[in-house]
């Protein structure tokens, strides 16, 4: 069974009158969310509303899109190398606190159509290895997937998303993050999807005393992509890492949103975007962080910076600070520009091709960024990942 | 610092430029319609087109909402419940210093003008060999009580004169630039200047002619309830040179009151204008009641090559400040600088910063803005920087700190990047942090009081910016700073 859908938020709701009764879960949420996304509607899809927090991307193409709304859950798990529990959110169908669907359009959408989603646990203090989660998009297919990840005290967890597929789908993913007292999560994600699909992923982590969020993010794919992450740390001494690298080209159109919020004393912040742009691609960096009256001993860090490698890419960066405690170290960083000249003229004159000069300072501009993500295979397989974009440019 | 927590609760600098000046006023009724801009058209002796300006602008503004993006919080604004229009009764020209008003010249010496300069204010007539080097346009409310040193000025071809009377004897040159740089639908409270403005400067500097002495306002807003809405308009012709110094200082009552001015300046090629404020409206009592509404449209267009425009800004008053004097860098290798202190103390609430557009080839621009936060305040650094396709080789750099004295007060740093062209280069930086423990420290050791060493401190943290300023201001911005912050440590 599957639905075709007409375009717009319109479409969505029509898909939710037909299919609400099949879903599963509170149908009491379900309808708050497609009341508030009645009320949102697709961020610059088809009203003049204008909303900050989507200042820089339009969802106007998504607007104009008939998708086709299947019963599959598109995506595999692999618990190969992992003692994490698994379950599935069709079966076990909970919606936590941390998602805000009356704030966020597409956490509402998400939160009205979610049929499936990957939940998985770790009890206190075992280190539970690594999980790995494909996801397939497919044609013109709207997916919802709710993923769900619990760490017990002390606990560790590696969780690594890999996001492929083929046409003009839509992957709306929604991921709520629970790290309790001294845990650790390492989440990396690649997102590599069609060139013609559409990518959000909106990820909620809440970090207890303690704890570590450390994430990364590469994406190389999506014709209108969102990376949304939302990172509180509630508990002493909790840390947050929110790294990422964007290579865009042709017409793409990628968005990395971020906001920490350090509700605690004695918390830490760090985050290295870069973004690399060819073509005529537009990359978009927000990035903010929260200080509440509370978080005394706050110690936040953050750095933007973007490559331009053609006249016809465009970067928008909001990089922000809100700060209502004082006793804070916070300070954060932008730069702009292509590459540097000097460097380049350096290395060619010492013999190495132009082409080859420019690959290596790409590289290097981004090995900044992934030299934070510590496990050494995943590093590498990004690495690899990153060379192969760059060769297809150069091609 | 919990001394600091504790002194909060004792701070009342009070305000010391807080007086009334009781002057008879020609006052017109409360409210906003087409009448009363007739009203202020007709009292203005305004053309025709000035009028239609008005009203095309009232009805522009009356199809506007007032914007809601930046970081303040305040009731709603009755705009039915203000004067638009207030000024001092005339009188025939004094003869000399003994026939002016007394109340008037209390009021400058208050002001700090120099007894020279109040003669001149007051329309006295001034020795000629006996010039003190700054040219004063004081805006009395809404009208400009009196323009110095036109004459000296206007031998080297410089018109500096109240708005009003340029439209009346320069109607060419205003009706060409006028709304050129901020036009009428710019925002809400541009469109709203732009029908009900009552008065403000303006200044036209020929072809090559560097002014030879620092223009200067002084703004003042008296009446109660009576929003000043001022207008000034700036033109440096091409290779001209002029520094223009603007001053506020408003007396203390309850009500907030509405302040919605707009500035223009205009630079051609390699001309060169150096804009300078120190603002210390009311700001309000300790309990965040009454102050000045601060909501101000200041734009500069560097038309020509290799033109500049320098902003510089003391912002230490006023209840609510909403200003961002920006530069649209549209001639090659023109220059835009936007230098800034913002000190927000009690319930005060600053939301500034700048817009630097770059268009031109080799644009470049600085932006070195430095916020201080204490008591139960808010302030944020708001600022766009827009490199276009067409801004080839274009610079940027930003640098924010923030400096957090207490911590029930808020610190906040917005900027926007926008980049299209990859030879620009854009860099940004801030910081936020509290005053350094271990400076204060070594400044008690030497037997500075708590309060004297946060003073130099903050002085220091200010300098690149202080350094900006014009010798006469330099000055009085130090001592604006110590008062402002008086109390604010413990």
């Amino acid at each position: 069974m599957s639905i075709v859908q007409q375009t717009g938020a319109a479409g969505f709701l029509a898909c939710f009158e037909t299919l609400k009764d099949a879903l599963p879960g509170d149908p009491v949420v379900r309808e708050k969310a497609a009341a508030a996304f009645r009320l949102l509607g697709l961020p610059g899809g088809t009203s003049a509303r204008r909303s900050e927090a989507w200042k820089y991307t339009s969802l106007r193409p998504v607007a104009e899109t008939a998708f086709m709304t299947p019963v599959v859950s598109g995506f595999d798990v692999d618990l190969s190398a992992s003692t994490a529990s698994f379950s599935r959110f069709a079966e076990n169908p909970v919606f936590g606190p941390l998602p805000r669907p009356d704030r966020d359009p597409m956490v509402a959408l998400n939160t009205m159509l979610a049929e499936d989603g990957a939940i998985l646990r770790v009890p206190a203090g075992v280190d539970a290895g690594i999980v790995r989660i494909d996801s397939h998009g497919n044609g013109s297919h709207a997916l919802h997937p709710r993923h769900a990840v619990h760490l017990g005290p002390g606990a560790t967890l590696v969780l690594l998303e890999i996001a492929t597929g083929t046409g003009g789908y839509l992957h709306n993913a929604v991921t709520e993050i629970a790290i309790g007292a001294g845990a650790h999560l390492t989440h990396i994600r690649l997102q590599d999807e069609s060139r013609d699909a559409f990518h959000f992923a909106t990820i909620y982590a809440d970090v207890a005393e303690g704890g570590t969020y450390d994430g990364f993010s590469l994406v190389l794919g999506g014709r209108i992509a969102r990376t949304e992450i939302h990172v509180g740390l509630t508990g002493k001494n909790a840390v947050a890492h929110m790294n990422g690298a964007q290579l865009l080209t042709g017409t793409q159109h990628a968005d990395f949103s971020s906001i920490v919020r350090h509700a605690a004393p004695n918390c830490t912040s760090r985050q290295t975007v870069k973004n690399v742009l060819n073509g005529r691609s537009r990359g978009v960096f927000q990035g903010r962080i929260e200080v509440a009256r509370d978080a005394q001993k706050t110690d936040g860090y953050q750095m933007n910076q973007a490559l331009l490698l053609s006249p016809d890419a465009e970067i928008d960066s909001k990089p922000e600070l809100e700060i209502f405690a004082d006793d804070v170290k916070c300070s954060h960083g932008a730069t702009v520009g292509e590459l540097d000249a000097e460097q380049l003229f350096y290395l060619r004159s010492r013999g190495v091709p132009e082409n080859e000069a420019r690959a290596m300072l790409v590289r290097a501009f981004l090995t900044e960024a992934l030299d934070l993500v510590t496990n050494d295979a995943i590093r590498s397989m990004l690495g690899e990942k990153i060379d192969l974009w760059w060769e297809r440019q150069a091609a | 610092m919990s001394t600091t927590t504790e002194a909060l609760d004792t701070i009342n600098s009070g305000y010391k430029w807080g007086f009334e000046t009781d002057i008879e006023m020609d006052l017109a009724p409360k409210g906003l319609n087409e009448d009363i801009i007739r009203l202020i058209s007709a009292r203005k002796e305004e053309p025709e087109w000035m009028l239609e300006g008005r009203l095309k602008a009232f009805s522009q503004w009356q199809k506007m909402a007032e914007p809601v993006w930046a970081r303040v919080d305040h009731p709603p604004i009755d705009y039915q419940d203000l004067h638009y229009y207030a000024a001092p009764k005339k009188k025939p020209g004094p003869k000399s210093l003994d026939e002016v008003d007394p109340e008037l010249l209390k009021m400058y010496e208050k002001l700090g003008i120099p007894l020279k300069e109040r003669a001149i204010l007051a329309g006295v007539e001034a020795d000629p060999d006996e010039r003190p080097q700054i040219a004063v346009d004081a805006v009395f409310d809404s009208v400009s009580v009196a323009t110095t040193f036109r004459e000296s000025l206007a031998k080297v071809g410089v018109i500096f004169c109240p708005i009003s009377e340029a439209v009346r004897d320069h109607p060419d040159l205003v009706r060409q630039y006028l709304g050129t740089v901020v036009p009428v639908a710019d925002n809400y409270f541009s469109a709203l200047n732009a029908a009900v403005f009552t008065d403000g400067s303006f200044c036209y500097i020929p072809k090559g002619v560097r002014c030879p002495m620092e223009l200067s306002t002084y703004f003042r807003i008296n009446a109660r309830n009576t929003g000043q809405f001022e207008r000034t308009l700036i033109i440096a012709e091409a290779g001209a040179h002029v520094s223009y110094l603007e001053g506020c200082t408003a007396p203390q009552r309850d009500e907030n009151q509405l302040h919605a001015a707009v500035v223009e300046l205009i630079a051609m090629d390699d001309a060169t204008i150096k804009y300078s404020t120190v603002q210390n409206w009311y700001p309000g009592d300790e309990n965040g009641r009454g102050g000045i509404y601060n909501f101000v449209t200041k734009r500069g267009a560097c038309r020509g090559a290799r033109s500049k425009i320098s902003w510089t800004q003391v912002e230490t008053g006023s209840a609510i400040t909403w200003k961002y004097p920006s530069c649209v860098l549209i001639g090659e290798d023109s220059v835009g600088e936007f230098y800034s202190v913002a000190v927000t103390t009690h319930h005060q609430q600053a939301d500034t910063g700048t817009k630097m557009i770059h268009i031109g080839k080799g644009s470049r621009s600085t932006i070195v803005s430095k916020g201080i936060s204490a008591g139960k305040s808010n302030n944020t650094y708001r600022g766009l920087v827009r490199m276009l396709p067409s801004a080839t080789g274009a610079r940027n750099h930003t640098q924010c700190d923030s400096l957090l004295i207490g911590d029930q007060c808020g610190a906040h740093t917005v900027p926007y990047i926008e980049s299209r062209n990859p030879s620009a280069k854009v860099e940004h930086e801030a910081t936020t942090s509290k005053i350094d423990e271990e400076k204060l420290f070594y400044c008690r050791q030497r037997g500075l009081s708590e309060e004297d060493a946060v003073n130099l401190i903050v002085n220091g943290f200010c300098k690149e910016v202080l350094k900006e300023l014009p010798m006469e201001f330099a000055v009085e911005a130090q001592k604006l700073l110590a008062v402002s912050l008086e109390g604010s440590v413990g």
